[in-house]
């Protein structure tokens, strides 16, 4: 019998589409992807409503990624390419999405997908992706007002939980409530570094500490080190987290702890932020030129 | 009289016994160096392997611990030492250590596991400038080791594939966390393993020699720490910092504890 | 709007930040492009249809080291980045 290699840190891919609506009734349909180092999300927008979004791992190979992404979303609703009239590409893989028709920063269509998820009172957002971490501060339409982006380290980054899920053998996915099962609220592991923290964590297993009581640790310096990228910035009501580490409330509620802020919640996918806003960036785009350009396939 | 000094690094701790020895009334030292294994974490606390290798040095060196009556504790954890008399800052080791083997030396370039610095020194043996890049393991040793590990080879041979390369591959990457990433992507490209160690020293070196360049590289320029025993990553320093001599200490990784046992030395002389 | 480039790790936070609105219409002939020795201004067309000055992609992660040699370690006067900007955009977090 051969040992499994389990992959802890896989998260569950997701592919929605809504119900309520038919596509065939919009009258401009429009198309967004977020190709990121870790996950690509495709989103779908029907006359300026979210209609349907695909999310998954982006893999070795860009291109194929955003294909890959939009192909999901087609399949389920029974689109094909063509019947998009406006597609917009974002994200590190912006230069890859070779069917993209224009490519807006990801930090412009996450503050967009912002104000559409979270509502148009949201003024601060947080977005914890795969290999960065992003403060933006918008207006009312969703319009960046300050930003600050950090790319450069893993600490505060969707990698940098995925270390931890390694490294206890627990799927990623189950991280955030174990964070809450401990008799007691640890103190932070280093904050600053993830290879510190790793190897601090090592220590404090070896040292009899369970293993949720490492997860909270660890839990608790991604927060504290989230919130210092906040802090320069500053947080101002209302407050709204998006990507992938949205979904582990172990983070999540030890940040809205030190900001003494509570986070709007949205019933979509955190993590489609990015694409949906880029994908309202082509509504608006279609709207200005005032007729409709047929994708060709 | 012998004194001690006891280098608390963020990997190992190495552990320098001076003694002071008159001839013809001239002072000559006389040093013996004792390095405990690799202090992993988890394994050995802090204190505990102080205790160890002082004790190994000690036993080593046929030498009563008790008559050491000046311990200088010096690295990350230089304030874990309970039996030691006294502490100082790697900066003010180093530049003692370097200067003591290396009387012409001006700017002493420290290279250890997880810091990286640049020391400007006096003719005193005193660190009068320094920059460093500290808590950041991309800065220095270790994220040479992880993409050594990532790529499967130690890393002495890592070191030595980079000098087959005569290529130039900038990495994106400026995390050890997504260098790895990064180290795998290279591989699956098809990417020459020689390339790949290149590119990894290349930019360990760019790196801390930015920090050197703070302090300004004025010859003669001195590499102690590990590091020193990784051929492919002193050419890249020798490249990066543009400098036709590069002068290497034997047991560079000692050089720390050096300096604070002659520290130690001039505090009991004093005293 | 307020554009930081750079970023935090162990060692440090490192930010440049661009004040965009002071970069349209510039009033000192982007001078930032050509006084920054290692040239890591660019002039961009942001997501707003803006001309702005920016850090170039290739600096955004290795600002910390790309600043040293206007910021030596015994520390600096002045830079001649933020000299060059008369509109005041620019500032650095260390």
């Amino acid at each position: 019998m051969s040992a499994e290699k389990k992959e802890y840190w896989r998260w569950e891919e997701s592919c929605w589409i809504d119900p309520d609506r038919n596509w065939r009734d919009a009258r401009i349909v429009t198309a967004g992807i977020d190709v990121g180092s870790v996950s690509s999300q495709a989103v779908i927008v029907c006359d300026g409503e979210l209609y349907g979004f695909n999310s998954m791992r982006t893999g070795n190979n860009s291109p194929d990624s955003a294909t890959n992404a939009l192909k999901g979303v087609l399949d389920k609703s029974g689109m094909k390419q063509a019947d998009i009239h406006f597609v917009v590409g974002t994200g590190y893989g912006r230069v890859n999405v070779p069917f993209a028709n224009k490519a807006i920063t990801e930090i412009a269509c996450h503050a967009r997908g912002a104000n559409y998820m979270g509502g148009n009172t949201v003024r601060t957002i947080l977005d914890m992706g795969g290999q960065d971490c992003k403060a933006i501060h918008c207006d009312e339409k969703g319009k960046v007002t300050n930003f600050l982006m950090n790319d450069k380290c893993a600490a505060g980054t969707g990698r940098g939980m995925e270390v931890i899920s390694d490294l206890m053998q627990i799927p990623i996915a189950e991280l955030g409530m174990r964070s809450f099962d401990v008799d007691e609220e640890p103190a932070a592991v280093s904050s600053v570094c993830v290879v510190f923290a790793k190897s601090e964590a090592l220590g404090l297993l070896k040292a009899g500490w369970t293993k949720n009581k490492v997860i909270a640790a660890y839990c608790q310096a991604m927060a504290e080190r989230v919130v210092s990228l906040l802090e320069r910035i500053g947080v101002e009501k209302e407050f709204f987290i998006t990507g992938g580490i949205a979904k582990n409330p172990g983070v999540v509620k030890r940040i809205e702890r030190l900001l003494k802020i509570e986070a709007v919640k949205t019933k979509y996918d955190s993590q489609i932020a990015g694409a949906l806003g880029a994908g309202l960036f082509g509504y608006t785009l279609v709207m200005k030129q005032g007729a409709a350009a047929k994708q060709a396939a | 009289m012998i004194t001690a000094g006891i280098d608390m690094g963020s990997r190992s701790v190495k552990v320098v016994l001076l003694e002071d020895i008159t001839v013809e009334g001239a002072p000559q030292l006389k040093y013996s160096i004792r390095k405990t294994h690799l202090m992993l974490p988890g394994e050995l606390d802090a204190d505990q392997a102080a205790e160890q290798a002082f004790g190994d040095a000690c036993r080593d060196a046929g030498v009563d611990r008790t008559a050491i009556k000046h311990i200088v504790a010096t690295g990350a954890g230089r304030k874990q030492v309970p039996f030691s008399t006294d502490n100082v800052t790697e900066m003010s080791a180093g530049a003692r250590g370097a200067v003591y083997m290396f009387p012409t030396v001006k700017t002493v370039v420290d290279v250890g596991a997880e810091e990286g610095r640049g020391i400007k020194t006096t003719a005193e043996g005193k660190a009068s400038d320094y920059a460093g890049n500290e808590k950041c393991a991309a800065g220095a040793g270790s994220f040479a080791e992880s993409m050594a590990r990532a790529l499967q080879l130690s890393l002495k041979d890592f070191g030595e594939y980079s000098l087959r390369s005569d290529k130039s591959i900038p990495m994106n990457a400026q995390c050890t966390v997504f260098a790895e990433s990064e180290v795998v992507s290279m591989i699956h490209a098809n990417t020459a393993k020689e390339d790949i160690a290149k590119a990894v020293l290349d930019a360990v070196a760019s790196r801390v020699c930015a920090m050197v360049r703070r302090v300004g590289i004025e010859n003669d320029v001195a590499l102690i720490g590990g590091m020193v025993h990784n051929a492919g990553f002193v050419a890249a320093l020798k490249k990066s910092l543009d400098v036709d001599n590069l002068l290497l200490p034997e047991m560079p990784e000692f050089i720390g504890a050096l300096g604070a046992a002659l520290i130690a030395a001039e505090s009991g002389a004093a005293s | 709007m307020i554009a930081n480039y750079g970023y935090k790790d162990g060692s440090g936070e490192y930010y440049i930040a661009i004040d965009t609105d002071k970069c349209i219409d510039c009033a000192a002939g982007r001078a930032c492009l050509t006084a920054c020795p290692k040239g890591m201004f660019e002039i961009i067309t942001d997501d707003y249809d803006d001309e702005v000055a920016a850090i170039k992609q290739a600096n955004r992660r290795t600002v910390a080291y790309d600043c040293t040699d206007c910021k030596p370690a015994g520390g600096h006067a002045s830079l001649p980045c933020t000299s060059a900007c008369t509109p005041g955009a620019i500032k650095h977090s260390w």
